[in-house]
């Protein structure tokens, strides 16, 4: 076996998972629309994670094959020095950034 | 097919999954010890799971024929409490006796904080004594890149340590490369709604190759699925791959690291 190894050409990978990624789309949509929908939407907007899927959207507009690990980077905490306590602390699937990270 | 789930936190399961397992080909399992969904009281509650562990989780497999084996650990979620770890890392030897214990595991680090380090550290200290196979947990969401580089350069740093008795868990796209140069096993988890899906595990294999991958359930307590290896095995076949390389992923690979362990054995 040659590595990597793409049984698939483009066009089949069109074929089998354009349709369940439509509805994928649909549900990311409909996420947005329903913080939109109340008059706090805009409290929900400035919300680390909202901020942070919001970038994570706009990469999808990129190319090159490498968008999930784009994705993952930038959700990621970038940092490196390790935290005084883990105590109370959970993950969120956005980094809240430096200044909140002993929250 | 047949296929091996090399992370299934099987006491969190019901009788009833080890049937599935068993007529759907999976039938060889290994467990390591985890967080139960809330941080244990005692040192004496890490005493009663070890002993699941070691003693019902393979009675239990065997009447369906399915051989468990377990890893044995302090998971990083209760190391941050270091009298407690200390208890808990004093007993281990004890059950890494066990005929069906094969390592230490899942160890690593949750949050990435000082204590976990510290106990993380222990861990390792003992695996290098007894020359141990690791199983490694990485952070979850956004802690799993810092985590997982904090890991790896702690490993590197202990040269009785051989990367490749080590297998890290839990990868996802932006951690895989490293996992690999650094010459760790990788393990990718398959979790409705919160990690990876047969998909994008499919797509790693289509990007990184065949080798030193393995595949895993990790189904337990939470949304989960017993079956995800196979329909994850599935996933692979019907975009057209031979059924020698979905071997080699589902079955060929686990067996080849798990088997670094004598006490390993498929039957």
């Amino acid at each position: 076996m040659t590595d990597p190894y793409r049984p698939l050409d483009a066009s089949a990978i069109l074929d089998l998972y354009f349709i369940e990624n439509r509805a994928r789309l649909l549900d990311i949509a409909s996420f947005l629309d329903r913080i939109d929908r109340h008059p706090e939407a805009e409290s929900a907007r400035q919300d680390f994670r909202y901020q942070a899927f919001a970038k994570a959207l706009a990469l999808l507009g990129g190319s090159g094959g490498d968008r999930t690990a784009a994705i993952q980077m930038a959700l990621s905490d970038p940092s490196t020095e390790p935290l005084e306590s883990a105590a109370g602390l959970k993950a969120w699937g956005a980094w809240k950034g430096e200044a909140d990270a002993g929250d | 097919m047949q296929a091996i789930d090399p992370h299934i936190h099987m006491v969190s399961r019901t009788t009833d999954d080890y049937l599935r397992l068993a007529v759907s080909g999976i039938h060889t399992v290994t467990e390591p010890a985890f967080w139960a969904g809330f941080d244990r009281s005692s040192a004496a509650s890490f005493r009663d799971y070890f002993h699941q562990l070691t003693v019902t989780e393979p009675a239990r497999a065997a009447r369906f024929g399915i051989a468990h084996y377990c890893w044995i650990g302090l998971n990083a979620k209760e190391a941050e409490n270091l009298s407690l770890a200390a208890e808990v890392l004093a007993m281990m030897p004890e059950f890494l006796d066990a005929p069906t214990a094969i390592g230490i595991g899942e160890v690593g680090l949750n949050k990435n904080s000082r204590n976990e380090i510290r106990v993380l550290e222990q861990h390792l200290e003992l695996a290098a004594e007894r020359n141990e196979l690791l199983l490694i947990h990485t952070p979850h969401l956004e802690d799993k890149l810092k985590g997982t580089r904090i890991i790896m350069e702690m490993i590197r740093n202990e040269p009785r340590i051989d990367p490749g008795r080590v297998l890290i868990d839990h990868a996802e796209e932006h951690t895989i490369r490293e996992i690999r140069d650094n010459g760790f096993w990788y393990g990718l988890t398959l979790y409705p709604n919160s990690k990876g899906s047969p998909e994008r595990a499919i797509d790693a294999v289509e990007i990184h190759g065949t080798e030193r991958i393995c595949i895993n359930s990790s189904a337990d307590w939470s949304v989960s699925d017993p079956l995800s290896v196979l329909k994850c095995a599935n996933e692979m076949r019907r975009r057209g791959h031979p059924a020698e390389a979905i071997t080699t992923v589902f079955y060929d690979n686990p067996k080849a690291f798990l088997s670094q362990c004598p006490k390993f054995r498929i039957v």
